[in-house]
């Protein structure tokens, strides 16, 4: 074992274009499907559909599900799942509901608006969806209890646990800056919208560079300049051009003269105001970025896929699969519970059916956006995708007027139909 | 002539020096409900030395090995690494006694490409503690380059490779962390000629590294080529360990068939 020369490498018969821009078909098919549906409805609603103001209020409801969607690829890449996520959030949006109005006030004496109360909130909901998660987790990594049948019962629990810390009522007005967490109370405003487009803009390239550079050190092979500059092209202006619809989206005017008068100003005569970024997609890039380097670049992320692919092999390669699927579900509580604070803030109240259906969105986002059931196969940016193409399709609906019993007829055709375009797709591809 | 080739053998072994065996494996019995599957057997292993274990389909060899590999948890029995008793739980106890395997099932994550299969639980890491894909792949194409130089899929999944290739990852997954005990459980069932003839050379050279191994065959004639003793198992029992200088092809299949020591060993 001494040698040390490295094997040449041949150079391959001349591949196709997007062979070389080594772009996802999958992903591609995707982004087609979501611009022809915008497309579409926005011929059937005169217009209405492709407006920032549509477009802003789309990515702010699709936050909650895409948040959970991240997660739930983990626990089916291993071949569980999770039918409790919508319950569990319902739980952890009750906890916070309670601690911030009541519990806070009561105990500690601190008034809704306290500066600490919403920090508080939100380490006690984060912390007891993460508990929730890990006993989960626990009981299907070391009780080997089906997670179908663990989370099947936490469905129950959860949703009707919800139900007994609220005694089933709407709990609100919900704490000002917890507020900001989601829908249009809380965004970064036009100027730190187009500073933060920037910079992720510049890290999104700036990762692409050093892949290429990490690869070209050992003399790996590498895609053709112009490959990754076009590449490098189409994510800046995805990011860039996001930033600009939200901005362009202006805050109506008697909104912003209230949040004039509230701070004892006088709001400039034909002031306009662009939203920006909302925080609570601020939050969902976070979550999807992290996650994306969790699932590629990690030890852990790494286990996950070796675990999902042959459960046996990565056993037997020292993993200890208990522990990580005790983490996993451990993860899927705690993003349940960011989801929670995104859902009860956008709605500026707990209610009880908080997340009712949650679980099957998620599930429904994971697998349209190519996460396979049989386990080891997904992409977080896949999740996000579908939960994005299930909200337009929803809410496209919707501004058209179609029944509301139609649109969950569409809706749950498109999932089998997407499903199974998947198992086509990967046949031709000659994979499993 | 046989004589001189045991000599030869011999001397590179670190049995007969008095030394403690590398790995002995005492009384070790497990049962599948019922099944005994492995009865009171025992088994060592000296540095340098190849041990083969023989035996029809579902003799227990695969399962005698998966309790020394961490795979299963004996239900008696013993096991001591250079003469010290050892517990060997799980896969990482064992990997901790530096003891590589080469599953039967190979035991790949077919999701995964070659070098995520080749450092599965041992990745290296950048400083940030991020996985290093670069460094690894470049260690993959060092170590296959020597297994199997014809190997070019370092990209795709496992499951798009064929058996002997996926064979060859396996292979290269047990010889790369320096073992020092080497489980090969039908290391060569979906080689080659030209392959097999690549692990046989490799045994080789691991032996002379002081590695010891035990391997399992059905081909008797490798069996004679590469191994210094066999251990035949037949129904879960030890019919018999042999030194390969004693015996013939013939006296090995009777041992594996009739399930007796060869007349001239009963005494
Ligand atoms: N996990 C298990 N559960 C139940 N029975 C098992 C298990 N593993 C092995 N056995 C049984 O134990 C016996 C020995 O099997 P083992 O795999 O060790 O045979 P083997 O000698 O390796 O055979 P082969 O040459 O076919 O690989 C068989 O009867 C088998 O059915
Ligand atoms: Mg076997």
């Amino acid at each position: 074992m001494t040698e040390t020369s490295s094997q040449p490498i041949p150079e391959k018969a001349k591949p196709s274009l997007f062979q070389q821009l080594e772009l996802d078909m999958r992903l591609l098919g995707m982004i087609g499907a979501f611009v022809i549906l915008c497309i579409g409805f926005n011929i059937f609603t005169d217009g209405r559909f492709l407006t920032p103001r549509n477009l802003f209020n789309l990515s702010i409801q699709t936050v909650s599900v895409a948040i959970m969607a991240c997660g739930m690829v983990f626990i089916i890449v291993t071949r569980h799942i999770d039918l409790s996520v919508g319950a569990l959030l319902a739980t952890t949006s009750a906890v916070m509901a309670m601690t911030q109005t009541e519990l806070l006030p009561q105990i500690l004496g601190m008034g809704l608006n306290n500066p600490a109360t919403w920090a508080i909130t939100i380490v006690v909901g984060l912390f007891v969806g993460t508990l929730i998660g890990a006993f989960h987790g626990w009981m299907v990594g070391y009780l080997t209890i089906p997670a179908f049948i663990v989370t099947l019962g936490g469905f129950l629990v959860w949703r009707n646990v919800a139900w007994y810390l609220t005694s089933g009522q709407t709990i609100g007005p919900l704490d000002s800056t917890f507020l900001m967490f989601g829908g249009t109370n809380g965004t970064l405003g036009t100027t730190t919208s187009w500073l933060f487009g920037l910079f992720a803009t510049a890290v999104a390239i700036w990762a692409l560079w050093s892949g290429r550079r990490a690869k070209a050190a050992h003399g790996f092979p590498v895609k053709p300049v112009w490959a990754e500059a076009t590449l490098a092209g189409i994510i800046a202006i995805a990011i860039l051009g996001y930033v600009y619809i939200v901005n362009s989206y202006a805050i109506p005017t008697r909104r912003l003269q209230r949040m004039f008068e509230a701070r004892g100003e006088t709001m400039p005569e034909g002031l306009v105001v662009g939203y920006g970024i909302p925080i609570s997609v601020l939050i969902l890039i976070i979550v999807a970025v992290t996650l994306t380097i969790v699932a590629r670049k990690t030890k852990f992320g790494r286990y996950i896929f070796a675990t999902g692919g042959n459960p046996d092999a990565a056993e037997l390669s020292g993993i200890n699969t208990r522990l990580l699927t005790v983490k996993i579900f451990a993860l899927m509580g705690f993003l349940c519970a960011v989801s929670a604070v995104v859902a009860s803030a956008r709605l500026a109240n707990h209610s009880n059916d908080i997340g009712t259906l949650d679980e099957l969105r998620v599930i429904a986002a994971a697998v349209i956006g190519g996460t396979a059931l049989s386990g080891g196969i997904g992409t977080i940016y896949g999740a996000i995708l579908g939960a994005l193409i299930m909200q337009a399709l929803q809410s496209g609906m919707a501004m058209v007027g179609v029944d509301a019993p139609f649109q969950n007829i569409v809706v749950g055709s498109v999932l089998v139909l997407a499903v199974y375009i998947d198992i086509v797709y990967r046949k031709r591809l000659g994979a499993k | 002539m046989q004589a001189q080739d045991t000599q030869k053998r011999l001397s590179g072994t670190g049995r007969g020096s008095g030394a403690p065996p590398l790995v002995e494996m005492r009384d070790i019995s497990i049962s599948f409900g019922g099944i005994k599957a492995v009865d009171h057997v025992s088994v060592d292993l000296y540095p340098g030395e190849v041990v083969g274990l023989l035996g029809h389909n579902g003799a227990g060899k695969s399962t005698l090995i998966k309790v020394l590999s961490g795979a299963y948890q004996m239900d008696h029995g013993e096991i001591l690494i250079d003469g010290k008793s050892v517990e060997i739980d799980n896969p990482r106890d064992a990997r901790a006694n530096n003891i590589e395997t080469i599953y039967q099932t190979l035991a790949l994550a077919d999701n995964l490409d070659a070098t995520s299969n080749l450092f599965l639980g041992r990745e290296m890491t950048t400083p940030f503690g991020l996985v290093n894909d670069a460094a690894m792949e470049a260690e993959c194409r060092k170590i296959m380059a020597q297994l199997n130089p014809n190997f070019q899929k370092f990209n795709d999944p496992v499951s798009a490779l064929s058996g002997g290739q996926r064979q060859s990852v396996a292979i290269a997954r047990a010889v790369y962390f320096n073992a020092r005990i080497l489980i090969m459980d039908e290391p060569t069932a979906a080689l080659g000629p030209h392959e097999t003839q690549m692990v046989a050379d490799l045994i080789h050279q691991l032996k002379a590294q002081g590695i010891g191994i035990f391997l399992i065959d059905h081909d008797v004639h490798a069996v004679m080529e590469l191994c210094d003793r066999a251990s035949v198992m037949k129904n879960g029992k030890l019919v018999g360990t042999v030194d390969i200088a004693d015996v013939t092809d013939d006296d090995l299949l009777s041992m594996i068939i009739l399930g007796k020591q060869p007349a001239q060993k009963a005494e």
